[in-house]
């Protein structure tokens, strides 16, 4: 087999289900089909076991690159450390032209201005986390003050978190209208919401809160903020991969999907490649429409790229850190 | 670019380049003798035939044919090995044994696998996780029965049974062999045990792994050949006991010749598997369980999910799904690690399958098969659904023993208990629901040796396998698989 | 040419897979059955305890939770390890034991043996101990048993070794997680085994052993609220109140036995067993 795209079909944008309110919406979420566990977890276990050798590591690897939302999410944050993760993002390796540059950075809002301008003039984005992140606990006036000024800033993509507790308590109306606001707020913005699949715990949760998620206009749904300790696993990816899958053939539309949190090697994100290409399809298989959000992931790859080019190991300290 | 461009353009295709394990691993001889009395030795005819490679075409080793006077020294060396050694070692003694054997089949893993892999045809990902470490897990379990046998339920100090006759198929030849010997060992039985007339090489390394355990001379002989060979092993007068795994034609044979004399029998043979499903399965899990049920192994399994049977609401839902599915299945290079399917094992069962395959077109079912490419050497089959598949046909009645699904419907749980039941056969059920209650009132009523719910084709030593009615009797695994070799 | 100073080894406390001395600091001579210096131990203490019980509890989940064939393997890798040091673990049962060597090889292949008839059983206890249930009516019932949690032993005081082996095999096989308290006098062939379990694959926690004076750690095991299970081999004189303590908090007791190490019946195996009984409804 030379293609293992899955072949969505698209249907016609116009069946995009308008919700009318939260009993319809409960009732499109409730006539999701269950996740059984243990079959998911095998699945992703099966899909692990792939082999990805020689060329297709090389595009793999370059792939996971032009994938990557290169993130510093810490209180210690500084101007300085944000440029100098821009000049990473737009040329990760100093030393080889052919590396591509990241999709985007992910910064906090009010570090968004410096990182625009800083990479002015590139390909990559910026994009900020939103909504007060990351736990979400805010009024939805704060969040959407939170959203509009780091649009004002520059940023192309926000990164909103739900409500989980909302979530979890079944005031389902209430996470949609807020994902619908923060949309609005948005503008131009893609929108990126993270579902904090470890607080969700259950796979029939990830379906339900990626449709939701999706119903509400997402263009990106999200496994988690890296806050918690349960982030990105393979099953939940694969979860949310069908999720957009199945909804891009009954409504239309293309929603990309982010893992982040706990991807630190690249093999661990080439094994994510394999879930998309076989669960979602090649379509998914590009910047637009799946990232990775991590950072110390990069310089994994760069080192496995530069062990490919070289036929050596290499030291870590090959790549600046930040 | 816009969603539909998106969804068009081809930019990102990820494909795997090959990743094929080495052959070489195998390390396989030019020549294998028959391992009698713990020596591979010349068979008395001097005759032997070729294992064959069947992605390939090409041969891999010669292996012995053995005629009657090689089973009577087979059968001879266990029974003098049950007389002099084995009966009067003690349970934790034969335990060590199955101990040892487990953990060098666990040394020699990948070597195994490879070996599976060019002489069955299964992909290397299956042999590799699944023939192997289960192999080794049932040596493990009845190890620890061995010294245990007072607690299986068979009443004080059960004996063994003596000298077992045990055959076996082609489909897991090494999983098989586990299946058949670590019981009997543990029951304190000595064995002859014959290989699938076309994959009898991983029995011949798991020969020299008996001989590196040092397990006694003659408790297990492994004799390789064609069906005369079974037959005189069958028809040995120094056989206490004969267990079979293979077609229900043959076990047919076999039953019938054991008729006359006190042998005990156990037959594990074909299957015709329904599997089930309701619409309130979980979807993508049940899509890929139907998969496994009847993929898995290129669909040699007698326990494969042939039959599918769909509630009439989602079969289209589900048909579009497998069809997607079927179309992703990577087919060919069985050594390639990323191969899902790979070759079938004989010309023989593949002129079998185009057979019922042109007699299911012939009766008016919809076929849809993956356009994969098939490697021009060896034997292959692409992998197929069958659509619009009624009980009467052909491909809904026989074992097709092949990648081939055949679909049929039904509206309510009462018609789909009907509709799994109407085989002759009646070994392995698949039902998908969420709903429990509902799955065991339909496992209740199937007529089936084991029933998977939400799952399909999970094997454990620990878990009794077989089938009833026309696919057999005797349970293999768990206590229950004792029994065949106690005398009790 | 000078003869070679040994190497001697300090032996401490098995908590939480790491090796310390006791927390107390304190430690205690031990004699060989002739009477001289064979090597100072770590002194438990009530608070090694209190930290072994901890570590029991937050393991029993972890291994409990893998599969019963991974228990087998693990008990089973512990059994090879044993093998590998079989003629130390025997020149330390001599000592402790007062038996010569060959004989000390005797009771050392015997424990073996015991390891491995428990790493056989991990994955039929639910096979011979559970089953399903004929209910009267359209349920499916079946029963299993799950261990009971955390089990305090208190191995047996003459038995150094093939004693230590039965009475924590046991409730580990049924998938407890096990605090142990050594022979007072004879603490060292359970010391050592409980160093090879630290290199055999076990959970860190499973397996906590500490040596010490049984009249101190016996009465903090018995009264440790958040200990399910006591099995009283080798408590000695205070058997009978350390089993009266027990009650404060419902806990199994196993009352000391015959000195039948080897015996082929599951009833220590059974003894730190609850049973789990589900009903699932049956209908369209």
């Amino acid at each position: 087999m030379t293609d293992a795209d899955i072949g969505v079909r698209l249907a016609d944008p116009a069946r995009l289900p308008s919700i009318a309110g939260e009993t319809q919406l409960r009732a499109v979420l409730a006539s999701l089909a269950g996740v059984d566990a243990v079959g998911a977890e095998a699945r992703a276990a099966k899909l692990a076991t792939r082999s990805i050798k020689t060329g297709s590591k090389r595009a793999a690897l370059d792939a996971i690159i032009s994938m990557i939302d290169l993130t510093t999410l810490e209180g210690a944050d500084t101007p300085e450390r944000v440029a100098s993760m821009c000049d990473k993002a737009r040329r990760p390796d100093p030393g080889d032209a052919s590396a591509p540059s990241v999709a985007a950075v992910c910064v906090y809002p009010d570090l968004v201005a410096g990182a625009k301008h800083r990479l002015a003039g590139s390909s990559v984005s910026v994009a900020a986390v939103a909504t007060a992140f990351p736990s979400g606990r805010a009024s939805l006036a704060v969040k959407l003050l939170d959203v509009a000024d780091a649009v004002a800033a520059g940023a192309d993509e926000i990164d909103m978190v739900i409500d989980r507790g909302a979530f979890l308590s079944g005031r389902l109306g209430q996470v949609f209208d807020e994902i619908v606001a923060v949309k609005a707020a948005c503008g131009a913005a893609h929108l990126k919401v993270i579902l904090e699949t470890g607080e969700l715990v259950t796979y029939d949760n990830v379906r339900r809160a990626s449709w939701l998620a999706m119903l509400a206009g997402a263009d990106f749904i999200k496994t988690s903020t890296g806050k918690v300790s349960v982030a990105a696993t393979p099953p939940v990816a694969l979860v949310m991969l069908e999720a957009v899958r199945d909804f891009a053939e009954s409504t239309g539309r293309l929603v990309g999907v982010k893992v982040a949190g706990g991807i630190r090697s690249a093999k661990d994100a080439i094994r994510y490649l394999v879930i998309v290409n076989e669960t979602a399809g090649s379509t998914w298989m590009r910047p637009e429409l799946f990232r990775f959000g991590a950072s110390s992931l990069l310089n994994d790859v760069l080192m496995q790229r530069l062990r490919q080019t070289r036929g050596v190991y290499v030291r870590p300290e090959e790549f600046s850190a930040d | 670019m816009s969603d539909r461009e998106l969804a068009t353009s081809h930019l990102g295709a990820f494909d795997y380049d090959p990743a094929p394990e080495s052959a070489a691993v195998a390390r396989l001889r030019e020549s294998y003798g028959l391992f009698i009395a713990g020596e591979f030795t010349d068979p008395a005819s001097h005759e032997s035939f070729a294992s064959v490679n069947p992605a390939t075409g090409a041969d891999l080793a010669r292996v012995s044919q053995a005629s009657s006077p090689d089973v009577d020294r087979a059968v001879a060396a266990a029974r003098h090995a049950y007389d002099t050694v084995w009966s009067t070692t003690t349970g934790a003694e034969r335990a060590k044994y199955l101990f040892r054997i487990a953990r060098l089949i666990q040394e020699r893993s990948r070597e195994l696998a490879v070996v599976e892999t060019l002489d069955n045809g299964k992909p290397i990902r299956e042999s590799r996780d699944i023939d192997v470490p289960l192999a080794a897990a049932h040596f493990f379990y009845y190890a620890g029965w061995a010294d245990k046998l007072d607690h299986a339920g068979y009443g004080a100090n059960p004996r063994p049974v003596g000298v077992a006759g045990q055959i076996i198929p082609w489909n897991f030849p090494l999983l098989m062999a586990a299946w058949k010997l670590a019981p009997a060992l543990a029951a304190g039985n000595t064995c002859v045990l014959k290989p699938a007339e076309t994959t009898p090489l991983s029995a011949l390394v798991l020969a020299e792994i008996l001989q590196q355990a040092d397990l006694p001379a003659g408790v297990v002989n492994i004799v390789t050949g064609d069906g005369a060979t079974g037959a005189a092993l069958v028809e040995h007068p120094g056989v206490d006991k004969i267990a079979f795994t293979g077609s229900t034609e043959v076990g047919r044979l076999i039953q019938r010749r054991v008729a006359g004399s006190a042998k005990r029998l156990t037959l594990e043979l074909g299957g015709k598997g329904a599997n089930i499903v309701f619409d309130d399965a979980p979807i993508d899990e049940m899509i890929e369980g139907i998969i496994d049920g009847i993929f898995f192994n290129q669909g040699h399994v007698c326990c494969a999910g042939s039959r599918l049977l769909v509630q009439e609401t989602i079969a289209d839902e589900v048909l579009r799904r497998l069809v997607r599915r079927v179309e992703q299945l990577r087919v060919g290079d069985p050594l390639d690690k990323n191969t899902d399917v790979g070759a079938i094992n004989s010309a023989a069962q593949l002129a079998k399958i185009n057979e019922l395959v042109a007699a299911g077109e012939a009766e008016g079912a919809t076929r849809y098969s993956s356009s994969c490419e098939l490697p021009a050497a060896g034997y292959w089959f692409a992998p197929t659904v069958f659509a619009d598949v009624s009980s009467s046909h052909r491909i809904a009645r026989e074992e097709i023993f092949g990648p081939v699904l055949s679909v049929l419907t039904f509206r309510t749980p009462d018609e789909a208990v009907a509709k799994a039941n109407d085989t002759n056969y009646g070994l392995a059920c698949g039902v998908w629901s969420e709903k429990g209650s509902r799955t065991l009132w339909v496992a209740e009523r199937l007529r089936a040796g084991v029933i998977w719910a939400n799952t399909y084709n999970r094997f454990d030593p620990t878990s009794p396998f077989g089938g009833v009615r026309e696919s057999g009797f005797g349970r293999e695994g768990g206590r229950h698989g004792l029994e065949a070799y106690l005398d009790v | 040419m000078s003869e070679r100073l040994d190497v001697r080894k300090t032996y401490k406390l098995v908590i939480n897979g790491a090796f310390v001395r006791s927390e107390s600091g304190r430690s205690y001579e031990v004699r060989n059955a002739a009477g001289e210096f064979w090597a100072n131990v770590a002194q438990g203490s009530r608070k090694d305890v209190r930290d072994a019980v901890k570590a029991a509890r937050s393991a029993q989940a972890t291994w409990w939770k893998a599969t019963a064939y991974n228990r087998g393997q693990v008990l089973f890798r512990l059994a090879e390890m044993a093998e590998a040091r079989r003629d130390e673990l025997a020149s330390h049962v001599a000592a402790a034991e007062g038996v010569d060597e060959a004989r000390a090889l005797d009771v050392v292949a015997r424990g073996i043996d015991r390891i491995v008839w428990y790493a056989g059983w991990t994955d039929k206890v639910a096979q011979v101990l559970g089953g399903a249930n004929p209910v009267a009516g359209p349920f499916f019932n079946f029963s299993l048993p799950v261990p009971s949690g955390v089990v305090g032993v208190l191995a047996p005081q003459e038995s150094s070794f093939e004693g230590f082996v039965d009475t924590v095999l046991a409730p580990l096989a049924a998938g407890n997680a096990v605090v142990v308290a050594t022979s007072e006098a004879r603490p060292t062939p359970g010391l050592l085994l409980g160093e090879m379990s630290a290199t055999s694959d076990f959970p860190a926690g499973v397996l906590n052993v500490i040596s010490g004076l049984t009249r101190e750690l016996a009465p903090a095991l018995a009264s440790h609220e958040d200990v399910d299970g006591l099995d009283l081999e080798g408590a000695g004189a205070d058997h009978d109140e350390l089993a009266a303590t027990a009650a404060t908090s419902i806990k199994r007791v196993r009352r000391a036995g015959g000195g039948d190490y080897a015996e082929s019946s599951t009833s220590r195996l059974r003894s730190f067993v609850e049973t789990s009984t589900v009903w699932h409804t049956i209908g369209r």
